[in-house]
């Protein structure tokens, strides 16, 4: 590997390792003027001619964390053999900046028009029209008349960003649960009288022990299923966004997508490389078939995965529209499943914020029964005026 | 004292510790600049040995502290001894001066290490599983290396410990105690390090069992398996199949099947490993 070159100017050690503390910087780590002492000192520490134990030394000394840990060699050479490097360096610097941001989806629904859904049947970009299948068509013609009012007009940051807070709120308002009760705990805001007063009895009445007691935490568990078909493909973006926001503003959240098939997203969209996180949901949906088969995908939920993810105090939110080939029939068997183990289930239909819609699809009329509510959820106001509704399940 | 980093991996090899180049240099800067060392890194690869090697290597004590969800200061750094107080008082009714003296005082593991004449080492083990709040009370330990008692006033260290923290991820640490660590990621070793510390640590194991072993251990841990097999458990199986006196994975599939309870702890770890999988992998290796 060839040594970089360093500017005439660059004299000295200290001068450069100051220049490779800025490019670190660059790169998303957390370093400050007293890092770069340290980074001298630990120079001196070892023998700072070997490439190896320098690089070993400011390694141990830099690594913040595992992520950090594996990331260094990469900066490390970018920094010291430039070797056509340097760009190496300062792409990830770009990736770094943008992934500071909520925007988890962008790279990746840019890339393939679509992404998640990955829906072989509806045709990347618009789909106006083209779409085959009776799901593709109605939305492309609904949508046009519509578009003023529709998401699919808000693909910008700012809306993401919004669709993200808007899940973060009604995260909050779901599982803000208080209890009248008080339970026994180790650290509370009251004193356990009763129990202090039996303690304090070997003690020759000394009240010595002091035990407390706290309002129990009853947080509401949220499971959200997300389609992400050809129907709601235009949709299928910001509700990302807003699963995501759901899985980030409760650690105990469980996020599904679907189309014909169901997947567990949890662990790819809680991944904190937001480029990553993008891969594995894109590889999870590859050779994905057309259509939506809700049924399906939630009777194969009620059978594997709602044993573990289901209890009465979870909240289940379907986001769909409720356009299925399947059997009706089956939707409903798999939701009576699932009323009967969960606490609450609501459907947000992007389809209910229309005008003349009414919920006469053979699929929703079979679900209808099943569920606390309907709600409408086509754009980002809709979704965070739902924060009241929720507030009250 | 080592001087360098190739030093220490030389000393911690003659205590039975194979330790990679990372962190040979991290124990080393740590010694060197006296700061602690956070290592991180999945359960099992021998994060907790590195501190009783470290404190067999410098000849000293290792204090311990086990973190755990409530841990409080009370646990960690001292306590009035409650009960001697109030008998005193009622026996013999001492003053207040005395009663809050060094004979009262029941030095828990932080005080313990900081009133060492001769630096100990001071392992605190699993942090992510303390609270923040305790996390938080660290920090001033760590960068001042004193505690303060109301009652007796500011006790400071008479020698620096050398501090090592573990952790497993069970949560988040602040970025304010990374800082002021150094930092050493510990991963599953590669197949000559395993083969190395398997040499250390049972040498009466003939070399093509061990490699046997080593082969499939980490073949295994290639496997999608919900808790991978640690370093601990390749020893343990190491030491069964030398106790049974098997020579060859290969001999004896009965046996071998028996000893695995000591590599997969699970029920669901168990069925990902089936015999068939099993055969496959040792078939290869062998």
């Amino acid at each position: 590997m060839a040594v970089t070159r360093f500017p005439a100017r660059a004299e000295g050690i200290a001068d450069r390792i100051t220049g490779f503390m800025a490019h670190l910087r660059m790169n998303g780590l957390k370093l400050g003027p007293a890092e770069t002492s340290d980074a001298m000192a630990v120079l001196g520490a070892v023998d700072a001619t070997d490439t190896g134990q320098a690089r070993l030394a400011l390694k141990a000394l830099i690594a913040p964390d595992a992520d950090g840990w594996r990331k260094f060699d990469e900066l490390f050479d970018a920094y010291w053999f430039n070797a056509g490097k340097t760009r190496t360096g300062a792409a990830s610097a770009h990736v770094r900046v943008q992934s500071a941001r909520p925007t988890l989806w962008q790279s990746h629904l840019d890339q393939d028009g679509g992404g998640a859904d990955a829906d072989g049947q509806t045709t990347p970009g618009d789909g106006q029209g083209e779409a085959e299948g009776i799901d593709g068509r109605l939305i492309a013609t609904r949508t046009d008349n519509l578009r003023k009012r529709d998401l699919r007009e808000l693909l910008d940051e700012d809306t993401l960003r919004a669709a993200e807070r808007a899940a973060q709120q009604l995260a909050r308002a779901i599982r803000d649960r208080r209890s009248r009760r008080r339970i026994q705990a180790r650290r509370g805001a009251m004193l356990d009288l009763r129990r202090t007063l039996r303690a304090s009895l070997p003690r020759g009445g000394e009240p010595l022990d002091l035990f407390r007691r706290t309002r129990p935490e009853r947080p509401m568990r949220i499971v959200a299923l997300c389609d992400v078909s050809g129907s709601m493909q235009h949709y299928a973006r910001v509700f990302l966004a807003f699963v995501k926001g759901l899985i980030d503003a409760d650690t105990t959240a469980d996020a599904y997508l679907f189309h014909t098939r169901l997947m567990r997203v949890t662990a790819a969209m809680r991944d904190h490389d937001t480029l990553r996180a993008a891969g594995r949901l894109s590889l999870m949906a590859e050779g994905f078939g057309g259509g939506t088969d809700i049924g399906a995908s939630l009777t194969a939920f009620a059978e594997t995965y709602a044993a573990k993810a289901l209890s009465g105090r979870t909240i289940v939110i379907i986001l769909s529209d409720g356009y299925c080939t399947g059997a009706p029939a089956e939707l409903a068997a798999a939701l009576g499943r699932m009323r009967r183990k969960s606490g609450r289930i609501v459907w947000l239909n992007p389809l209910k914020g229309w005008r003349d819609y009414a919920p006469v699809s053979a699929s929703i009329t079979a679900a209808l029964p099943y569920l606390d509510a309907h709600l409408p959820a086509n754009t980002i106001e809709a979704l965070a005026a739902l924060e009241p509704e929720f507030a009250r399940l | 004292m080592s001087r360098t980093y190739t030093d220490m991996k030389m000393a911690l090899g003659q205590v039975g510790y194979v330790a990679d180049d990372s962190l040979a240099m991290a124990l080393h800067l740590a010694l060197a600049l006296g700061r602690p060392l956070l290592l991180e890194g999945p359960a099992g690869v021998g994060k907790t040995e590195v501190a009783k090697a470290m404190a067999a290597h410098l000849q000293t004590r290792l204090i311990r502290l086990q973190c755990y969800e409530g841990l409080d200061a009370s646990h960690a750094i001292y306590e009035w001894n409650y009960q001697r107080q109030l008998l005193a008082i009622r026996s013999e009714g001492t003053g207040e001066e005395a009663l809050f003296s060094d004979k009262y005082l029941l030095k828990r593991p932080l005080l313990e290490a900081i009133s060492q004449d001769t630096p100990p080492v001071l392992l605190i083990d699993e942090i992510d599983r303390a609270d923040e709040e305790f996390e938080a009370y660290l920090l001033e330990i760590l960068s001042d290396f004193q505690i303060t008692i109301p009652e007796i006033g500011t006790i400071t260290a008479h020698s620096r410990p050398v501090v090592i923290l573990t952790a497993n991820g069970t949560r988040d640490l602040s970025d304010a105690l990374r800082r002021r660590c150094l930092y050493s990621y510990v991963d599953y070793p590669d197949r000559d390090t395993e083969l190395a510390i398997l040499r250390a640590r049972g040498p009466q194991i003939e070399p093509r069992l061990a490699r046997q072993i080593i082969g499939t251990v980490q073949a295994l841990r290639r496997e999608e398996l919900e808790k991978k097999p640690g370093i601990a458990e390749m020893l343990d199986w190491a030491a069964a199949l030398a106790g049974l006196g098997i020579n060859d994975l290969t001999e004896d599939r009965v046996a071998l099947q028996a000893t695995l309870v000591c590599l997969l702890k699970t029920a669901a770890d168990r069925d990902a490993a089936p015999p068939e999988v099993l055969d496959r992998i040792i078939g290869k290796v062998a």
